[in-house]
C-alpha cells in the first residue's frame, strides 16, 4: 500500500522521540563523566560517594547555566530573530491575499492566528517563530511572496505552520541547551586539566579516615580520565551531528504536516523547486538563523546538504516525498 | 513494605493514569466541538461580503438583474434564524450557488474584472470558501482524532467507564451538495 502522510509523520515522530532519547541519555553520560573527571582532577581523595554527588552538583550547574543562557532565547528569541532578520509586520490590508493564505492554514491546523511578518529581500524564504502557538510568527520574504502562487505559497506557510504546531522552535531549543552543557563541561575540564591541580599525586599516599574506600581509586580514577579526554574532544562534536539530524528530521516531519494541513503536497514541492532553483542570496541571514528557514538560506551550502552537518536534508529528497504522496513520479514539472 | 501500603500506591499510579487518559480524552473532544463552531463563523462571513459584490457590479452590470437579485435573495434565505439544519445547509448551497452564477457573468465585463475592488473582492469570496473547506477539514481531522484515542487500549476502557461516546464526520448534507450541483443558472 502506498505511503500516506500520516505514515510519514508516524514515522518522523518515532525517529524523533529515538533520537532524543539517546540524545539526552548520550547527554547525561557525558556530564556525569566529565563531572567526575573535573571533581576527581580537584579532589582526587575524596570518597567515591562524594565525589559521585558533586559530580551530579557540577553537572546540574552546567546545565543551569546553559538553560539561563537559553531561557532569554525562548522568552525574546522570537523578537531576536526578527529584528535581525529585518522583519516588518504586515497588515491584513498591505497583502489580504497573503493574510488569506495564512488565515486558511491557520485554521487547518486548529491554530490560532499568528502574527504575519514581511522581509524586504528578493530572495525567496520563509520562517516561523515563537515558543508555542499563543506567541508564533511567521515570516515571508518579498522574494518569496511574488515568485511563488498562492497554491505554493499555501505550501510553504503550510510547512512554516507545522513547526508551529510541532512545537520544533522548543525542541530545537532544548536541543541547544544539551550540546551548550555538553560544550561547558568539555570546556571546563579542559581548563581544570590545564591550570588545575594536578592529578599526579598518587592517591596510595593518602588515606582518609574512611580508609578501605579509596583502594581502587587509582584504575577508576585513570579509566574515567581516559573516558574524559575521549569524550571532551568528540562528545561536542557529536553532539552538534545529533543537533543536526534531529533538525534534518523535523523538516521532514515539517513537509508531511503541511501535506496534512493543505491535502495538496505538489504545492508544497512546486515550492521548493522553484525555492531550490533561485540563486539570490539572503543578506540578513547567517549560518546562527539558517536553520529556521525553509532553505538553506545560504545557497553555498546547500550543496552541502548532502552532509552530516546539514540542517535541511536536501531539497531533491524533499520533493521527492512530496512527490510520492501526490502519487507522481518524481520527475519535476517541465 | 506493608500489603496495604503497596496496594495504596497502586491505586495511587492507576489514578494518575486514569486522569491523564480522562483529560486527553476531554481535551480532544472539545477541540472537535470547537471546531465545529469555526465552521459555524466561517459560514457566515459570506454574509458580511454579498453587499459589497453586489453594489460594485451593479456599477458595472447593472442589468445583470436577475443574477444580483438571486445573490441577495439567497443571502437573505441564508440568513434568517431558526431553521432546522437541512434546510440550512440547503440555504448555503444555495448561496454557493448564487455566488458561483454571478462569477459566470461577470466573464463578460472585462471592465469589471479589471476592477480593484471586484478583485479584492474576488480574493475574499475565495478565501472565505477556502475558510470554510478548511475548517470542515479541521472538524473532521479533529473527530478522527478524538475517536482513534477513544478506541485505542488503554483508553477504551476509560472511555467506556465515563460514556464518552464517538463524534460524527461533517459530511456535506445531500441538501447543499444537490444544490451546488446544478450547473449555475446564467442568463446573457
Amino acid at each position: 500500500m502506498p505511503e500516506t502522510f500520516r505514515d510519514l509523520i508516524a514515522a518522523n515522530r518515532r525517529n524523533s522521540v529515538l533520537l532524543m532519547t539517546l540524545f539526552v541519555l548520550f547527554a547525561a553520560l557525558v556530564a556525569l563523566i566529565l563531572s567526575l573527571a573535573i571533581l576527581l582532577s580537584i579532589m582526587p581523595d575524596a570518597p567515591l560517594e562524594e565525589t559521585l554527588s558533586h559530580a551530579l552538583g557540577v553537572g546540574a550547574v552546567a546545565a543551569a547555566i546553559a538553560m539561563g543562557l537559553v531561557a532569554l532565547s525562548y522568552f525574546e528569541g522570537d523578537q531576536l530573530v526578527l529584528g535581525v532578520s529585518g522583519a516588518v509586520p504586515l497588515e491584513k490590508a498591505q497583502d489580504p491575499q497573503l493574510y488569506n493564505v495564512v488565515e486558511e492554514m491557520a485554521i487547518a491546523a486548529g491554530l490560532p492566528m499568528p502574527k504575519v511578518y514581511l522581509i524586504p529581500s528578493d530572495a525567496p524564504n520563509a520562517f516561523a517563530t515563537g515558543r508555542d502557538a499563543q506567541h508564533a510568527s511567521v515570516a515571508i520574504t518579498s522574494g518569496l511572496r511574488n515568485k511563488l502562487t498562492r497554491e505554493e505559497l499555501q505550501g510553504v506557510v503550510a510547512h512554516e505552520m507545522a513547526h508551529i504546531r510541532n512545537l520544533d522552535i522548543r525542541l530545537m531549543l532544548l536541543i541547544a541547551v544539551l550540546v551548550g552543557t555538553i560544550a561547558m563541561l568539555s570546556d571546563f575540564f579542559w581548563r581544570v586539566l590545564r591550570f588545575g591541580p594536578t592529578s599526579s599525586r598518587s592517591s596510595n599516599e593518602a588515606r582518609d579516615s574512611d580508609g578501605e574506600k579509596n583502594k581502587g581509586h587509582p584504575l577508576l580514577t585513570a579509566v574515567i580520565f581516559v573516558l574524559a579526554i575521549v569524550l571532551s574532544l568528540v562528545a561536542p562534536l557529536l553532539a552538534r551531528l545529533i543537533q543536526f539530524a534531529v533538525s534534518r528530521q523535523r523538516e521532514y516531519l515539517a513537509d508531511a504536516t503541511a501535506v496534512e494541513f493543505t491535502r495538496n503536497p505538489t504545492g508544497l514541492a512546486d515550492a521548493l523547486s522553484k525555492l531550490e532553483a533561485d540563486p539570490t542570496e539572503l543578506k540578513l541571514a547567517n549560518e546562527a538563523t539558517a536553520h529556521l528557514y525553509i532553505v538553506n538560506p545560504i545557497a553555498k551550502f546547500r550543496g552541502l546538504s548532502e552532509t552530516l552537518f546539514s540542517s535541511h536534508p536536501p531539497t531533491q529528497d524533499r520533493i521527492r516525498r512530496l512527490r510520492s504522496l501526490a502519487g507522481e513520479r518524481a520527475e519535476p514539472r517541465a | 513494605m506493608h500489603p496495604a501500603w503497596i496496594a495504596a500506591i497502586a491505586a495511587g499510579v492507576v489514578a494518575v493514569i486514569v486522569i491523564g487518559i480522562y483529560n486527553g480524552l476531554i481535551s480532544k473532544w472539545l477541540e472537535t466541538r470547537n471546531a465545529w463552531s469555526q465552521i459555524e463563523v466561517q459560514l457566515k462571513r459570506r454574509y458580511d461580503l454579498i453587499p459589497n459584490l453586489v453594489e460594485t457590479v451593479k456599477g458595472y452590470a447593472g442589468h445583470e438583474k436577475e443574477t444580483l437579485e438571486r445573490i441577495v435573495q439567497a443571502r437573505t434565505s441564508a440568513m434568517a434564524p431558526g431553521k432546522p439544519v437541512a434546510e440550512q445547509a440547503a440555504a448555503e448551497g444555495q448561496l454557493t450557488q448564487a455566488i458561483r452564477g454571478l462569477m459566470v457573468v461577470v466573464e463578460s465585463y472585462p471592465d469589471l474584472k479589471a476592477n480593484q475592488n471586484f478583485l479584492q473582492l474576488q480574493e475574499e469570496l475565495g478565501a472565505t470558501e477556502n475558510r470554510i473547506a478548511f475548517s470542515r477539514q479541521h472538524y473532521n481531522d479533529s473527530v478522527g482524532v478524538y475517536n482513534t484515542a477513544r478506541m485505542s487500549f488503554p483508553a477504551n476502557i476509560v472511555a467506556g467507564l465515563f460514556r464518552f461516546e464517538s463524534a460524527q464526520f461533517f459530511e456535506v448534507p445531500k441538501e447543499e451538495a444537490a444544490a451546488i450541483q446544478q450547473a449555475p443558472k446564467v442568463q446573457f
